[in-house]
């Protein structure tokens, strides 16, 4: 008889990285759905764009490199999704393109692949396309659903449209793609919850530092959290794993860093948004604050006997 | 950790039965020390509770014969871990006598209590929960320390395991019996017996049983592996923490398995050398038991009494699931910390293939121990055994719970365990 042999534990938890990847695909949808339904053909068109620029990018590279075929893990797909969000609606179908292989290739795959970038793949992208581009990185529409007469070029709430409460809450309100429906966020939010994908320290703890210093610095902490893309930001890219400490605890102060510096930048800074610029300056600390920030080990402290 | 399936309802409720056949192969080597002296030669006529090897060494035990019978063989033979370990193998011949000589002491309330570790070194008794560290060393506080505290570990963490469970619950007396004698023998008014919450049945029998007798208590703890690791029951009891790299007994406790303590029961009541043990046989065989079975009987014959296996087996875990070794083949022998036995089919040994971290920190969350497994998996890698040691490597307790929960399905606690060997032999030199 021919018994194989391995090393303790034999048995292994459900969640593997594909499932992980596929809750958050799956906790994506409502808002992706939602900013389809108020934006119209070209933001159906983004999205698959980047979906699918991203899954080529992530396949052709490791064939280039001659790795093992990293598609199956999902991952290309929530940075293509993600991007795509984050686009406004009437960005140009190429931008999409641009802004995937920058991600997957030069944030990602450079830099050695799922779990080595120390960048948000899809944050990243969405800064060089900003930088690059910033008109049309800027240029925002109200919600046409899918009238095909253009619709009219528009302020977002955070340069000062006037928006009801209700109306930030459903998304009836320009802005990227993804980040308008609150509701949809929210129902993602929940799933991500109920599924153990994500704890509700890193998101909550953002939103809240950003209420509160926004308050602080004299606007109405309700509206803030409600405007741009703070709250898909909080939920969907400053939980994402690779990127964010280790620890519950580092967790903690990468979450205060986030909400401080979007309170700082929309507050005193010459960007209406700050979204993406806090997650990343925060990624970029990441590693300082799992250097320094370690659990409580087992046997350390004093003899308390 | 959340524990995904535990496993053990297919034996937890099955009464615990002997099986005992024609040919036990009872290794030298079942405790941590140095192996025992094989005192017989073959064709000799041995009887049970006999001694057919002499303690060597300070952690050393004597290893009696299981049954009556005659010594057909000592040779090296392949243990668990695939080493070869020298073995003495005796032909049952059924008849069960007693080796003369054997005295008890009738009463653990009237003994003498400073006999006791004597007679727990003479029983051959060994932890049974896994560790086989020689029991009487415990029973010998150190010059300067003192123990007020002794805690039986009846939580049975492990999967698939029920065999301190069918213990508790059939044999209550035997349990708190030994737990008497280790308090009296170590001048401790407090015992604490710790099962988890999983085992209600077992609970009640126990208080039952305790009401009758001096400052025991029963602690109910929360079902949550590894809950049954001894640092672990000690924090959930007492609040106390071992420091770094002491022991139990730098703040005051010791920790003893149930079945251990029933075995010194045993030994003191009525002479009785360590022989037995309680061990369950469960997973792909035919007929899930909890079993008795004289030390050293083989693994085949154990699958044998549980009507074989159930389909074509892949793995043999001997231990649960979570920190169990596999066994190499059918012929090795069960042993004094042989708590369990899982057979796996195909599907259920499946083989992982390890993926990049994605550095989602549930490893982090979920130690129990309190260190950074993503990050002492890289010094490993690297053989970076400095960097690896000085973020505590050496505090890790092998309980699996970093590479059950990560879902890149790396091997994280295997090379634990490696690093940690390779370190502990570099300290030796």
């Amino acid at each position: 008889m021919n018994l194989s042999i391995s090393t303790a534990p034999h048995i292994r938890g459900k969640d593997s990285v594909q499932s992980i990847m596929l809750d958050v695909l799956i906790a994506l949808l409502p808002t992706t759905i939602a900013g389809v339904y108020y934006f119209g053909k070209n933001a159906l068109l983004l999205v698959v764009i980047c979906v699918a620029t991203a899954v080529l990018s992530e396949f052709l590279w490791s064939k280039l490199t001659n790795r093992p075929n990293s598609v199956k893990d999902l991952s290309a797909v929530v940075t293509g999704l993600i991007l795509a969000l984050n686009l406004p609606a009437g960005a140009p179908w190429w931008m999409g393109v641009i802004g995937s292989a920058v991600a997957i290739i030069i944030v990602k795959q450079l830099f050695g692949g799922i779990g080595d970038n120390f960048l948000n793949p899809a944050l990243a992208a969405r800064a060089v396309l900003l930088a690059s581009w910033p008109a049309a990185m800027t240029t925002f529409t109200m919600p046409n659903y899918f009238n095909t007469v253009d619709a009219a070029t528009t302020a977002t709430p955070l340069d000062g449209l006037e928006a009801s409460i209700p109306d930030l809450i459903l998304g009836r309100i320009p802005g990227s793609i993804g980040e308008v429906c609150k509701i949809a966020i929210l129902i993602g939010f929940i799933y991500l919850l109920a599924r153990h994908v994500i704890s509700w320290q890193v998101p909550v703890i953002f939103l809240g530092t950003t209420a509160l210093l926004c308050w602080a610095f004299g606007s109405n902490p309700i509206t803030s959290v409600l405007s741009g893309g703070v709250m898909f930001g909080a939920i969907f890219m400053a939980t994402d794993y690779t990127t964010s400490p280790m620890t519950a605890k580092g967790q903690v102060i990468f979450a205060v860093g986030c909400g401080l510096l979007v309170a700082v930048i929309r507050s005193f800074g010459i960007y209406p948004e700050g979204v993406t610029y806090s997650i990343l300056l925060m990624n970029i600390m990441t590693p300082l604050i799992d250097k320094y920030i370690a659990p409580k080990l087992y046997g350390e402290v004093k003899k308390n006997a | 950790m959340r524990q995904a399936e535990s496993g053990k309802e297919a034996t937890k409720s099955i009464p615990i039965r002997e099986a005992v056949f024609e040919e036990v192969a009872i290794p030298m080597a079942m405790h941590l020390g140095a192996p025992s002296k094989p005192c017989v030669a073959v064709g000799d006529h041995v009887k049970m509770g006999q001694m057919i090897g002499e303690p060597v060494g300070a952690l050393g035990l004597p290893v009696h014969a299981s049954v009556s019978g005659t010594v057909t063989a000592i040779e090296n033979r392949i243990q668990l871990g695939a080493n070869r370990v020298q073995c003495v193998v005796i032909k049952n011949d059924f008849l069960d006598e007693w080796v003369e000589g054997l005295e008890g002491h009738g009463d653990v309330e009237t003994v003498d209590p400073t006999l006791i570790p004597g007679i727990v070194k003479n029983a051959g008794i060994c932890g049974m929960g896994g560790a086989s560290f020689p029991t009487h060393v415990k029973l010998s506080i150190p010059e300067g320390k003192h123990c007020d505290t002794v805690i039986l570990n009846g939580a049975e963490c492990e999967t698939h395991l029920t065999s301190d469970h069918r213990l508790m619950l059939e044999e209550p007396e035997r349990v708190i019996n030994g737990l008497r004698a280790v308090m009296r023998a170590l001048n401790v008014s407090r015992g604490i017996i710790a099962v988890e919450d999983n085992k209600p049945d077992a609970i009640a029998r126990l208080r039952e049983v305790a009401k009758e007798r001096e400052g025991i208590e029963i602690a109910v703890l929360k079902t949550k592996y590894p809950q049954g690791s001894e640092k672990q029951i000690i924090q959930s009891i007492t609040g106390r923490e071992v420091p770094q790299r002491g022991l139990p007994i730098d703040i005051n406790v010791i920790v003893l398995n149930v079945g251990t303590s029933a075995a010194i029961a045993d030994a003191v009541i009525s002479g009785r050398p360590m022989i037995d043990r309680i061990t369950t046989v469960t997973g792909r065989v035919n007929k899930p038991s909890n079993m008795r079975f004289r030390i050293g009987t083989l693994l085949r014959d154990a699958i044998f009494a549980c009507d074989g296996f159930d389909g074509e087996p892949t793995k043999i875990i001997m231990g649960g699931t979570m920190t169990g070794a596999c066994a190499p083949n059918e012929e090795i022998s069960i042993v004094k910390g042989s708590g369990g036995v899982v057979v796996l089919n195909r599907k259920e040994a499946e083989a992982f293939t390890e993926s990049p971290c994605i550095r989602c920190g549930r490893c982090v969350a979920t130690c129990p121990v309190g260190l950074n497994p993503y990050l002492l998996k890289r010094y490993c890698e690297a053989g970076d055994l400095k960097n690896a040691e000085s973020s505590n490597i050496m505090d890790c307790i092998l309980c699996g719970c970093c590479t059950f929960t990560c879902p890149a399905r790396r091997f994280l606690t295997a090379i634990f365990k490696i690093t940690k060997e390779k370190i502990a032999q570099s300290k030796k030199r």
